[in-house]
């Protein structure tokens, strides 16, 4: 059985149809990359799986838990196992940067000051930042946001990673820096991970596999070596810009 | 409408239950108190001051016509304590509380701050409402006792450059006339007002989307309703426990 599962999923906005019967596997240990010109339902996929969102139809699986049906409890539990790593950072304005990696242990699962501290301090060095805890999240730039987000995703030891655009706004040196890391920490810790972009280097670099979606339907899926290699005529189109822009 | 309502009921039901669920949030709710209380204490002194003064002037010239001046320092007390100065604190103070609040709750919400919290496994209902609702709450009533002080001294001030009415006949004649009832009904009132401006703000705050926009649509709110509700909550409060106060000692 499959880690993540989306078994006929469809979410709509009103009229809008932003996902259409969509299944997707996610085994565990593995990258996706989920691409796709914007509003087609790349984010919504992620917050359908950590339950900011619900289906309009079908059913969204972790570890074969039917998250739509999960109740308060259940469903922080299953926040417990997945980290999520937002598209603007969402680092908490008035805490440190120390402060804002070790929120989720210290609130989340009530780890003490003293050792939720330590541990953030470990994930921020997993990131490149070992000096950054005391400083403001104003003080840091674009790129460094980015990694403390990612740290602090990673820091209550998720099963799974979620990426929202996590090179959305950065100059191509943190571009690179950020897929590594994401290929590094997967490597070092074994977790699986989802990652929403439109950047097609970023997305066969770090994924085992890529999925695209396309006016809310799964058009392709595959392994990243295929879309490297010999890309169906799909995946072509979209990195050539035709149905939607990838850059 | 109806949604919007039974919306806000039920974030009332869920903040009521995580206040009582440990762990308590006490240095979150004392740094809201700090944020809302001590930092608005100047503001409460000028209001309260002016308050004071503007009440003392018109019941001065008012009692003039009936050469009764010498009731002014009970009329004076009474009315800022029952009535005038829960109702300026609870619309000046509440309106700061409320758009500080809604402000930063909206900016949360907008950057996916208040989704983050979620996502790390919290509650934002117990980590951001409570603390705030709370301290609100609490801070309302501590801040109009000491604005009854500030205009007390303010209506003194008058009482004595217009009228001519020593500050110590003031102090006797309002400590003989005003029951520790009237002063309790006026502070206490202001923590409903608290308690409702400070969640009519989360519930703005964080329902708040679309960047800067939302984030203002969110505060202008809620520091429109927040001003209606402590007009409604202080009519019903005066109806419901006015006539109760209302028998003091006889002139």
């Amino acid at each position: 059985m499959a880690l993540i599962e989306y078994r006929g999923v469809g979410k709509r906005f009103d009229d809008k149809v932003v996902l259409d019967a969509i299944d997707l596997s996610v085994e565990a240990g593995e990258i996706i990359a989920l691409i796709g010109p914007s509003g087609t339902g790349k984010t919504v996929t992620l917050k359908l799986l950590i339950g900011f969102l619900r289906p309009d139809e079908g059913e969204v699986r972790f570890d074969g838990i039917d998250i739509a049906r999960a109740d308060g409890k259940a469903l922080q539990r299953i926040r417990q196992r997945i980290g999520f790593v937002f598209q603007g950072s969402a680092l908490f304005d008035s805490l440190t940067v120390g402060e804002n990696v070790a929120y989720g242990l210290r609130v989340g699962q009530r780890v003490s000051p003293v050792e939720a501290a330590r541990e953030a301090n470990g994930c921020l060095a997993m990131v490149g930042l070992p000096d950054a805890a005391p400083l403001s999240p104003q003080e840091l730039s674009g790129g460094m946001r980015k990694r403390v987000a990612i740290a602090r995703a990673l820091c209550t030891k998720p099963e799974v990673l979620l990426y929202d655009e996590p090179t959305a706004g950065l100059d191509p040196a943190n571009v690179r820096l950020i897929g590594r890391l994401i290929r590094t920490l997967r490597d070092r810790l074994g977790n699986t991970a989802m990652v929403v972009t439109h950047d097609r280097d970023l997305a066969l670099e770090v994924a085992d596999r890529v999925a695209l979606l396309l006016d809310g339907k799964l058009a392709w899926s595959g392994p990243a070596e295929v879309a490297r290699r010999a890309p169906p005529p799909e995946l072509e189109e979209f990195f050539a810009g035709r149905n939607g822009a990838a850059t | 409408m109806l949604e919007g309502a039974g919306g806000f009921v039920i974030l009332a039901a869920r903040a009521a239950i995580a206040a009582f669920r440990p762990p308590l949030r006490l240095r979150a709710t004392l740094y809201q108190m700090h944020v809302q209380g001590v930092r608005a204490l100047g503001l409460a002194a000028v209001a309260g001051a002016f308050t004071g003064m503007a009440l003392a002037l018109q019941f001065g010239a008012g009692l003039a016509r009936f050469s009764a001046q010498s009731i002014l320092p009970e009329l004076t007390t009474l009315g800022l304590f029952r009535e005038l100065l829960p109702v300026v604190i609870g619309l000046v103070i509440g309106g700061r509380i409320g758009a500080g609040i809604a402000a930063e709750l909206g900016t949360m919400s907008v950057t996916e701050q208040i989704d983050a919290v979620r996502a790390l496994g919290a509650d934002p209902v117990a980590e951001l409402v409570v603390p705030r609702v709370a301290a609100a709450t609490i801070v309302l009533p501590l801040v109009t006792v000491f604005a009854d002080g500030v205009a007390t001294a303010g209506a003194m001030l008058v009482a004595r450059l217009d009228e001519g009415i020593h500050a110590r006949f003031f102090i006797d004649a309002s400590r003989r006339f005003v029951l520790p009832g009237d002063f309790l009904f006026g502070v206490v009132k202001t923590a409903a007002f608290g308690l409702s401006i400070a969640l009519l703000a989360c519930w703005y705050g964080g329902r708040a989307r679309g960047g800067a926009d939302g984030v203002g649509r969110a505060t202008t709110r809620t520091v429109v309703n927040g001003a209606l509700a402590v007009i409604v909550i202080d009519y019903f409060l005066s109806r419901a426990f006015g006539p109760v106060l209302a028998q003091g000692p006889q002139m």
